[in-house]
């Protein structure tokens, strides 16, 4: 057993470390303030193969593994939780389905230029009324000739409204249920596609979350994506990788307010002395940083199963509740530990607390977590 | 074009901590970086290299094993090839026996048009190895360099003074020493990080290179530095206070009589 990470994931958090301190971090608080999605910043990553990590070269990837890749969604959302879910959207939910059950035209298509850096991808599974109940598609789409026309919406949707590639599931025999789901590669650009309304998030304000909206959408019968009926398995093995992404960005946003409550209490003085020679704060940052490497261990361990071949359904699942668990914990403490300065927006930790929220939420619910957690013990 | 950079791998001083009861530098835990000015070298070379794609960028660099990271580092940017020389022999080396080192490896490796250094490493800040490698290798040089632009086998370059600039012609093959106001070095990308392990770092030992301990090394370096230490720091200065140019004017001179300075 090894618990050392490679040259080349050492390597990698060196450079996206630097990246996220230069690039990102000066301008998190700006755009969770406004809102407004980092565009420049998200082409830079893609120059920088960022958004390619764990795709072979063949198909335009950096050649990296999804250690690898947790790795830079931590090192972003160390600084700021939209960049990391925007790289974790794009990977794990759209270039994924592609490489994994994509046919090489389609891969030739769609996932060079996602991995090449011209195309953002997204993902559009959740409905209105088909969240946690994600068999629940009320999207239609119906075969006529040599095309599919999709009809319905989608709502929550990272990267919804700057994507160009999205992966939707729609309904192709309602009476089949679950078997009925298919999945299929849209185009922003498909006449009868639009982007409805854009949420005003409590966190991750930044990564354009919007409605997308199908009205007689046709799209080619060649972008089917799996075969028919089988969209729900390609939706939720999708989920179990996307998972590792979720858990990764937790992951980060803790150590984030981890490390900045640490400078903070060796800035702050009260009673004559730094904050941080006080025992009470002392035992709080021990219990802070235990939980951060735990969840840290969760991570990269369920990254690592998925890399080596291995089921990691229940690990990501397990990653995803503790490692988000954690996050909220950990800069809800941030924010206790900074004190008045602590809710203001003057320091970072409120919004790393207000980002925190959200990894408990979406990609599955810690319930669902652990639906999949006790179904994997209680057979 | 073939162009060598010479890099130093060197501890990072921005996380460099002065002990206050010895004065001496905490050197643990303090991570090794590029030099500084040495990047700006690098990425003088891969701008080349962007603009003419069939340009072939090699680093060299003297140091301990463990400086294959920073190799790795400038591989990941975009360099082609890495040279360490590394060997007990040279070690304690200063700038003379080092130039005799480098200079020997580059004689090594032969074919150039231009090397390229930075102007001064951060942790010794003497700023004489690259124009001593040119000395050695009987090129022209030029320090400071703040811009270049190269027509056929001539540069034009521009050249960083305290008091302004010289704008100076010279011809390849030649030395430059960069600065940081060349430019501004890229990240490394993700996939250069994955493909920089997979391509082999050639090592050198002094005997690869023909070097003995009378021209490298400890020993042979004619430089010994016998103390280091924090200058003093200087004590605050004082602000007169006044309203009026006149009143300013009255309380500086009467500071500078009570001692005795008028």
């Amino acid at each position: 057993m090894t618990f050392q990470l490679t040259k080349e994931q050492e390597l990698l958090r060196t450079m996206v470390r630097k990246f996220a301190e230069t690039e990102v971090e000066p301008i998190a608080a700006e755009i969770d303030q406004t809102g407004e999605f980092p565009k420049e910043n998200v082409e830079k990553m893609k120059k920088l193969g960022l958004l390619s990590i764990p795709f072979p070269t063949e198909w335009h990837g950096a050649g990296g593994d999804n250690v690898s890749y947790a790795i830079a969604v931590e090192e972003l959302s160390r600084v700021c939780g939209t960049t990391g879910v925007i790289c974790s959207a794009h990977t794990s939910l759209c270039a994924w389905p592609i490489y994994h059950f994509g046919t090489d035209e389609q891969k030739k298509k769609y996932l060079v230029p996602l991995l090449n850096g011209e195309k953002l991808g997204a993902f559009g599974l959740t409905e209105p009324n088909a969240g946690t109940d994600a068999a629940g598609q009320q999207t239609k789409a119906v075969k006529d000739g040599d095309s599919w026309i999709l009809n319905g919406s989608k709502i929550f949707i990272t990267n919804g409204g700057m994507a160009d590639t999205f992966v939707v599931m729609a309904m192709t025999d309602k009476s089949k249920g679950t078997r009925g789901i298919s999945a299929f590669i849209v185009e922003s650009s498909y006449e009868g596609f639009s982007i409805g309304k854009k949420e005003d998030k409590m966190g991750i304000r930044a990564s354009a979350t919007t409605e997308l909206i199908f009205e007689n959408c046709r799209i080619p019968a060649e972008n089917l994506l799996g075969v028919e009926g089988k969209g729900f398995k390609v939706a939720m093995t999708t989920l179990d990788g996307g998972r590792i992404g979720i858990a990764a960005q937790a992951l980060g946003i803790a150590q984030g307010a981890l490390d900045k409550t640490v400078a903070y209490l060796d800035q702050r003085k009260q009673f004559g002395m730094k904050l941080k020679k006080m025992q009470a704060l002392q035992f709080e940052i021990a219990d802070m940083k235990t939980r951060v490497e735990a969840a840290r261990l969760l991570v990269y361990s369920a990254a690592w199963k998925k890399e080596t071949g291995q089921p990691y359904s229940v690990d990501a699942a397990m990653a995803k509740l503790f490692a988000s668990e954690t996050a909220m914990h950990v800069t809800t403490k941030a924010v206790q530990l900074h004190g008045g300065y602590g809710y203001t927006k003057d320091y970072p930790v409120e919004r790393m607390m207000r980002d925190a929220k959200i990894t408990e939420i979406y990609e599955g619910t810690s319930e669902v977590q652990k639906m999949v957690i006790a179904g994997s013990v209680l057979r | 074009m073939k162009i060598i950079v010479c890099v130093k791998q060197v501890p990072d001083t921005n996380e460099v901590k002065i002990d206050p009861k010895t004065g001496t530098l905490i050197r643990e835990g303090v991570p090794s970086i590029m030099n500084n000015d040495d990047a700006n070298a690098l990425e003088a070379a891969l701008k080349i290299k962007d603009a003419e794609p069939s340009t072939h960028i090699t680093m060299v660099t003297m140091g301990p094993p463990q400086a294959d990271v920073m190799l790795r580092e400038g591989l990941a940017m975009g360099a082609d090839e890495a040279v360490l020389v590394s060997d007990r022999l040279v070690a304690g080396s200063d700038t003379w026996a080092t130039s005799n080192c480098i200079s020997a490896a580059i004689k090594k490796i032969g074919d150039y048009d231009l090397i390229l250094a930075g102007r001064q490493a951060i942790d010794g800040d003497t700023a004489q190895v690259g124009p001593q490698i040119a000395e050695k290798l009987g090129l022209p040089q030029v320090t400071y360099v703040e811009d270049l632009e190269i027509e056929g086998d001539k540069l034009t370059v521009k050249r960083a003074l305290e008091d302004g600039y010289e704008m100076i012609e010279v011809k390849l093959p030649c030395l430059l020493t960069a600065i940081k106001e060349l430019n501004e070095p890229r990240y490394m990308s993700v996939p250069g990080i994955f493909s920089a392990y997979k391509k082999d770092i050639t090592v050198w030992g002094a005997a690869d290179l023909e070097l003995s301990a009378d021209i490298v090394g400890l020993d042979a370096s004619p430089t010994n530095v016998y103390r280091s230490f924090t200058p003093e720091p200087k004590g605050k200065g004082k602000m007169i206070d006044g309203d009026t140019p006149a009143e300013l004017v009255s309380g500086l001179l009467s500071e500078l009589k009570a001692k005795h300075l008028v």
